[in-house]
């Protein structure tokens, strides 16, 4: 950072510029950061350590008991296995289709209507997504496209969203894929056209057709991206509350929608707390990753 | 065309192929959307919104199958039961007496044998066409902005659309049947459209002023801690929304900001603020020493410099961080249902009590979502460029 030795400034003036800034984000950010973390070992209203919440014969944490419940609890591991199905399909898939559409988009001449098309959603509310796909998704197949589709070919047409679990997370993901993809999508294109033209041309004078093109010179290439992608949708996912929240398919909780019930409906400040600190806990990690990726990318520049 | 351009292009068609399909897969569900927003709600219940402009006139099929082998497809097939006659239909106020003629005997024979006969539906179904056929009725229109009003004034009712309905009952409970005075109603889509503003202004500026006083004093004043500073304001980022929630949930109970405009302000810039200030400053820090030194010398103080030489010059970067704080609000649902919920709904949480409800059915909902997205998607095609680019860059937000 540059400094101007012309400047001159009274003591308070930078503290004073910086105040509103500082006071909003201890009282929002910082504060209830650190609170949680400590109403996550405490019972419901934060009075007393959360081994109160144990119940007579049963295992007991002591002020761990938040933690456990939301561990071994059933609602916990069904959160936490929609989570896993969630990251196991959102963030393969987003990368695989934005890889696959930024390759195919660079070579056609209406590029930028074709990626229009895929980022708009991107634009849209979740929960606009969400109506959107319930419609898709409808069991009546003079109503929904899927059903129509199934039915046009023969098929029986269902009540999609009252598949069974963990097979109604898939369908959720569906619609995470549908929203995020413009966004590895335009984040892989960019990485692409960086690519010098004089390396691919190269290729192809030596005789690579377009598959090792693909695979032994851009993905190399577009790896660090790759990685970046998939660390910030990891992130994306992680937080993933609108869509399953209205969707409220049977059993498709995840860590977000099963920590906001818990606040919301049940007054259940603990627990919501522990389930907050799991969640910060998977995410910070990989927020460190991605905040020092984008360090270095910005130095080397 | 000559030889070499003809086969290029017979080589591209499989790409061309897969990039069209992908696109309409992603296009499909927001045109269903879209389409069914003004359908009618009869024809949303009995065809698809791909058929929205194949569809027929209710009742064309039944009177096909039941009807037409005998009265032919103009209906004029019988002289004397000549069906396109309003005189002969307008003695058929109702279905059941259609129904009442199919047991009649003309010179001996039933009028329909009893296994041939149309259900009741579908003999409801056949009148309408036929007083449609006879000029009697107006044929429904494809399209209507029926749903659109009904929602904007939140009217849920089964039975026919807000218009209709004023036109024949007048006022009743809280329907006024004035548009303005229903349309601020609290179910009101439109209030809850007034309501997202209120909520998303604000929100998208406050921040931004207040990351602009702070990264100005990170880039261009000279204090101890600088560099720390810094650090720990835009590492707050790291911090995931729903980590504090509870305690500011609980904060709020205690000063009474739960269910006001300024709790959700305030929350809101705490939240935009990490991500503000580092592009803020990060663009801020670029602008040229010169600039700031000629001004000084000339002895303007800090506040003039910010006023007059900053903030124009950063507005590429405002432009950017406000269309993509003004988005992230708006479309926000977690907020706005925990500090706001139903004293002041916004337009996603009214749609999510719609989706809940089914709200009066799919030709509604559909609109009310279409309401709900339709400000960011003309703020995604007016400012793209603008857009993408805030996005991409705040793809590490918190
Ligand atoms: C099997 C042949 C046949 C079918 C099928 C048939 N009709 Fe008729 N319909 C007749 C005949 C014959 C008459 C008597 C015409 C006359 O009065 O000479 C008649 C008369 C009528 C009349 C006039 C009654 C009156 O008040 O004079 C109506 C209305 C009518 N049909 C409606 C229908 C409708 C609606 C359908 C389909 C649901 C239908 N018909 C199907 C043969 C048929």
């Amino acid at each position: 950072m540059r400094t101007l030795m012309v400047m001159r400034q009274g003591r308070w003036t930078p503290w004073l510029y910086m105040a509103p800034a500082i006071i909003v984000l201890v009282i929002y950010v910082a504060y209830p950061a650190i609170r949680t973390g400590l109403y996550s070992f405490q019972n419901n209203d934060g009075t007393a350590s959360a081994a109160v919440r144990c119940a007579a014969d049963q295992p007991c944490w002591g002020f761990l008991e938040n933690y456990r419940q939301a561990f071994a609890g059933q609602q916990g591991q069904i959160a936490l296995r929609n989570t896993a199905i969630w990251l196991l399909v959102m963030v393969p898939g987003t990368a695989l289709f934005g890889l696959l559409l930024a390759v195919l988009t660079d070579r056609v001449r209406y590029e930028a209507l074709a990626k229009a098309i895929i980022f708009m959603p991107m634009a849209i509310s979740f929960v606009g997504a969400a109506v959107i796909w319930r419609f898709v998704y409808n069991p009546d197949p003079s109503i929904g496209i899927l059903n129509a589709l199934v039915t046009a070919l023969g098929g029986e047409s269902r009540a999609w969203l009252a598949t069974n679990p963990p097979g109604n997370t898939l369908l959720l993901t569906v619609i995470g894929i549908w929203i995020w993809t413009g966004f590895t999508m335009t984040l892989l294109a960019a990485a692409l056209k960086s690519i010098p033209m004089e390396i691919i041309e190269a290729a192809r004078v030596d005789g690579a057709n377009e598959l090792q093109l693909f695979f032994r010179i851009m993905l190399p290439l577009l790896a660090p991206t790759i990685a970046v992608v998939m660390t910030t949708m990891t992130i994306n996912t992680l937080k993933m509350f609108d869509i399953v929240w209205v969707m409220k398919g049977i059993q498709t909780d995840v860590i977000a929608t099963r920590m906001v019930s818990e606040l919301y409906l049940d007054r259940n400040n603990g627990l919501a707390s522990a389930y907050a600190i799991i969640l910060i806990v998977l995410i910070i990690p990989v927020t460190v990753y991605n905040i020092r990726r984008f360090g270095v990318e910005e130095a080397e520049k | 065309m000559n030889r070499d351009r003809f086969v290029m292009f017979v080589n591209r068609i499989p790409l061309n192929l897969a990039i069209i399909i992908l696109c309409a897969i992603w296009l499909l569900p927001t045109l269903g959307l879209f389409i069914t927003s003004f359908r009618p709600q009869q024809a949303v219940n009995e065809t698809g919104w791909w058929m929205a402009l194949a569809a027929a006139r209710p009742g064309t099929d039944e009177y096909q199958t039941y009807c037409a082998q005998c009265h032919g497809e103009d209906y004029k097939a019988l002289p004397n039961a000549d069906l396109s006659s309003p005189d002969l239909i307008a003695q058929y106020r109702r279905s059941i007496q259609l129904s009442g003629t199919f047991n009649r005997e003309y010179d001996g024979v039933i009028h329909i044998p009893e296994a041939q006969r149309p259900d009741a539906q579908q003999t409801a179904d056949i009148l309408d066409h036929l007083r449609i056929a006879s000029g009697l009725q107006e044929a429904p229109p494809r399209f209507t902005f029926a749903n659109y009003k009904d929602v904007l004034v939140g009217y849920s009712a089964r039975g026919g659309t807000y218009d209709e309905v004023c036109a024949a009952d007048g006022p009743s409970g809280t329907r006024t049947c004035d548009f303005w005075t229903d349309a601020t109603a609290p179910n009101a889509v439109l209030r809850g459209m007034i309501n997202s503003f209120i909520v998303t202004v604000p929100a998208t500026f406050l921040p931004i002023i207040l990351a602009g006083f702070a990264a100005y004093a990170l880039s261009w004043m000279d204090f101890n801690g600088r560099r720390v500073m810094f650090a720990a304001l835009v590492g707050l980022q790291i911090v995931p929304l729903q980590m504090v929630l509870v305690p500011i949930f609980r904060m709020y109970t205690d000063l009474g900001l739960n269910g006001t405009f300024l709790g959700v302000w305030l929350f809101h810039t705490g939240f935009g603020l990490p991500y503000a200030i580092y592009l803020i400053r990060n663009f801020v820090g670029r602008l040229p020493a010169d600039l700031f030194e000629s001004a000084y010398l000339d002895g303007a103080n800090h506040f003039t410099v910010f006023r007059r030489i900053v903030l124009p010059l950063a507005l590429p970067a405002i432009a950017a961080l406000a269309i993509f704080q003004f988005l992230w609000v708006w479309n926000d649902l977690l907020v706005a249902l925990i500090f706001l919920g139903n004293n002041a709904p916004v337009l996603t949480y009214q749609l999510s009590q719609l989706v809940d409800s089914l709200g009066g059915g799919w030709h509604r909902m559909t609109a009310a979502a279409f309401i709900s997205i339709a400000v960011p998607l003309l703020i995604f095609f007016a400012f793209q460029r603008f857009f993408v680019r805030g996005l991409l860059a705040g793809s590490v937000k918190g």
